[in-house]
């Protein structure tokens, strides 16, 4: 059952200003069902791609390799698709819909993972009911659920809505990006427990982080490094630790 | 053979009665008159167009079942230019308008509209008093016919009455309405309209309307129909603090035009206009939104306020957007703005990995990006109605 998240050779590019550019070059990466993983790398390496490329926005081109998530080809599937399956993506920087209302589209989304996964949808009173009780947890006010999605949002605000619809979806496998986000301490504590409020069996995540301070919040099963599109070095989360140390130089040589 | 010597042209001045020198000088307008530059006629040219044959109840019920309407509030309904008696019933409060209302001059949907006139309302709304809703039911049928109902409202000071205004039909016509109507001293009409006609029909209304002293004239105009539609409406606000809402929602798809064309003429001080148009094109759908606002030199003080914005679903799909200021005061406030887009990627994308297939995420987008025209309307019942409306 290693067959979870499996990505092999992977290599996608991305059309800047008319002339593509590779970004992920042959990378390899397995999260088993149930683990928690890191990745870490400097600016550029390919990161955000990465959870682009897996979530399925289409102006990654990918060139080669392959991508399978509970034995599906994940690459041929569309986003929506790949939410019914189960994979989550925490966005680094939420995007704000203006005029849609942060309940409704809430509630949409919950209703069509519903449907495609074959269970009933909720009704307005049973779905505010399963809401409220997120939003208490998380110390969220009405008031978010009244405003148009993370429109005036603070930046903490929008990383509870993530938390909020992370929750809400159930997935069983989420990406959370959050390099270069210089996130504060509150926002990292509601990320940190948003995934740890999650954590079985069944779910496992991928955490896409800059800093290792995220990851005394959330204690990775492992810790991937990432440079140049690849993932160069591969342990347990001690790595971190090291990475906070001595910096990227010494993974980076040895992997040249 | 050109558009003097049309068909269209030569049937309309036969059936004119005594309005044929002005037809025959006016001529249907071609795209090198300026305020028909983007919205040709050529569709209308060849048809020798008849009079309308009366409908019958059991037709005009059945159209009716169609729309989505007020369950509340008066109702009065024509088909093809007549009244339908059996089915129309005015509010209490009104009673017959007995005021002169001056002619429009010089703009074809009117010049068109006075040669083959055919009585509509004519309703005149007590001072003081609050006539509630009344709802206008217009309905066409039939093959190359054109009607033209005239009607006149007169609100008297102080009146008000919510005017919903509905086109619709079956068939191959022209629908050419015009709307006269007054607003005496601090009167409110609103009057949302929905142009819903037969996507092969064509509509062309005309609207002016004068607003007196801290009256107002607040409307607001869905377009969703017909092979080509014209709104057009000159508001004159012609004494201090009158106020006048022009706002509107096109919905354009096919091979289809809608056209919102709009004056908004400030004649006296202290008076304030607001006009937001949103259009939505899709397939090889055009818009067209003309928006003149004319300031006089004694109208210090205004403020208006305008804003044009489409939406491009699709690559062959055409706004053509002509926002006018003009004017002639020096101690005024007046800002406007347009834009045109596309879907914004990242926001479908970010529905999208929330599990929203893609044609429900573009719905939701699109549906945002009218909701600020469509809250405008004041009335949560009536902005319900136009949304049920819009999706049916």
């Amino acid at each position: 059952m290693s067959d979870f998240l499996k990505i092999q050779g992977l290599q996608a590019r991305i059309d800047a200003d008319g002339t593509p550019k590779d970004i992920l070059k042959g990378l390899d990466l397995e999260v088993p069902k149930g683990e928690i993983h890191a990745i870490m790398g400097p600016n550029g390496s390919g990161k955000s791609t990465l959870s682009y490329v897996l979530a399925g926005r289409d102006d990654y081109e990918v060139t080669g390799g392959s991508a399978t998530f509970k034995g599906q080809d994940l690459l041929a599937l569309e986003p929506e698709e790949r939410a019914a399956l189960g994979l989550f993506l925490a966005f680094q920087s939420p995007v704000e819909l203006p005029g849609v209302n942060n309940a409704n589209f809430l509630r949409t989304a919950v209703n069509a993972v519903r449907r495609a996964r074959g269970e009933a949808e909720l009704d307005a009173v049973a779905f505010l009911k399963a809401v409220r009780a997120e939003t208490k947890h998380l110390s969220m006010s009405d008031d978010m659920l009244k405003r148009a999605v993370n429109v005036g949002f603070s930046g903490g605000e929008k990383k509870r809505n993530e938390v909020l619809q992370m929750r809400l979806l159930q997935p069983s496998f989420a990406i959370l990006d959050e390099t270069d986000s210089g996130l504060d301490i509150d926002a990292l504590r509601i990320v940190a427990e948003g995934v740890n409020s999650l954590r079985s069996p069944d779910f496992s995540a991928l955490v896409i982080t800059h800093h290792q301070r995220l990851l005394d919040y959330i204690v990775p099963d492992r810790v991937h490094v990432m440079a140049h599109g690849r993932i160069i070095h591969s342990g347990g989360p001690d790595i971190a630790k090291t990475l906070e140390k001595q910096g990227y130089t010494q993974f980076l040589e040895a992997a040249a | 053979m050109t558009q003097n010597a049309a068909p269209a042209l030569e049937a309309f001045i036969a059936r004119s009665a005594g309005q044929g020198a002005v037809l025959a000088e006016t001529g249907l307008p071609t795209r090198r008159v300026e305020a028909w530059r983007y919205t040709p006629l050529r569709s209308i040219a060849d048809t020798a167009w008849q009079k309308a044959a009366p409908l019958t109840t059991e037709t005009v019920t059945a159209l009716l079942a169609r729309l989505v309407l007020p369950e509340t509030g008066a109702r009065v309904v024509y088909g093809n230019g007549q009244l339908m008696d059996a089915l129309s019933a005015l509010p209490e409060a009104v009673r017959q308008a007995l005021e002169n209302v001056s002619p429009l001059k010089g703009l074809f949907s009117a010049t068109l509209n006075t040669a083959l006139g055919e009585r509509g309302l004519d309703i005149c709304v007590p001072a003081g008093t609050d006539a509630g809703l009344l709802t206008l039911v217009s309905l066409s049928d039939g093959q190359d016919v054109s009607t033209h109902l005239q009607h006149r409202i007169v609100l008297e000071d102080g009146a008000s009455l919510t005017l919903y205004d509905v086109s619709a039909g079956e068939g191959r016509y022209i629908a050419n309405p015009r709307f006269d109507i007054v607003v005496g001293k601090g009167a409110t009409l609103r009057h949302v309209k929905v142009q819903r006609e037969s996507l092969t029909g064509t509509h062309l209304a005309i609207v002016s309307a004068d607003v007196a002293e801290r009256g107002e004239y607040d409307s607001f105009t869905l377009n969703q129909g017909s092979s080509l539609a014209r709104h057009e409406a000159v508001v004159t606000l012609g004494a201090p603090h009158a106020m006048a809402h022009v706002n509107g929602v096109q919905i354009v798809d096919g091979q289809r035009l809608n056209d919102l064309t709009s004056m908004i003429h400030h004649a006296a001080p202290d008076g304030s206009s607001r006009q937001t148009v949103k259009t939505v094109l899709s397939d090889a759908g055009q818009g067209v939104f003309q928006g003149k606002i004319l300031v006089d030199r004694v109208a210090q003080k205004t403020d208006g306020y305008q804003m044009n914005q489409a939406l491009l679903l699709s690559e062959r799909a055409q706004i053509n957007s002509k926002p006018e200021l003009e004017i002639y005061a020096d101690d005024v406030k007046c800002s406007h703005g347009a834009t045109v887009g596309a879907l914004d990627d990242e926001q479908l994308f970010y529905l999208r990995s929330r599990g929203i297939p893609e044609a429900e995420a573009r719905d939701i987008l699109v549906r945002a990006f009218l909701i600020d025209a469509l809250d405008l309307v004041a009335d949560e019942g009536l902005r319900d109605l136009l949304l049920r409306s819009m999706t049916s």
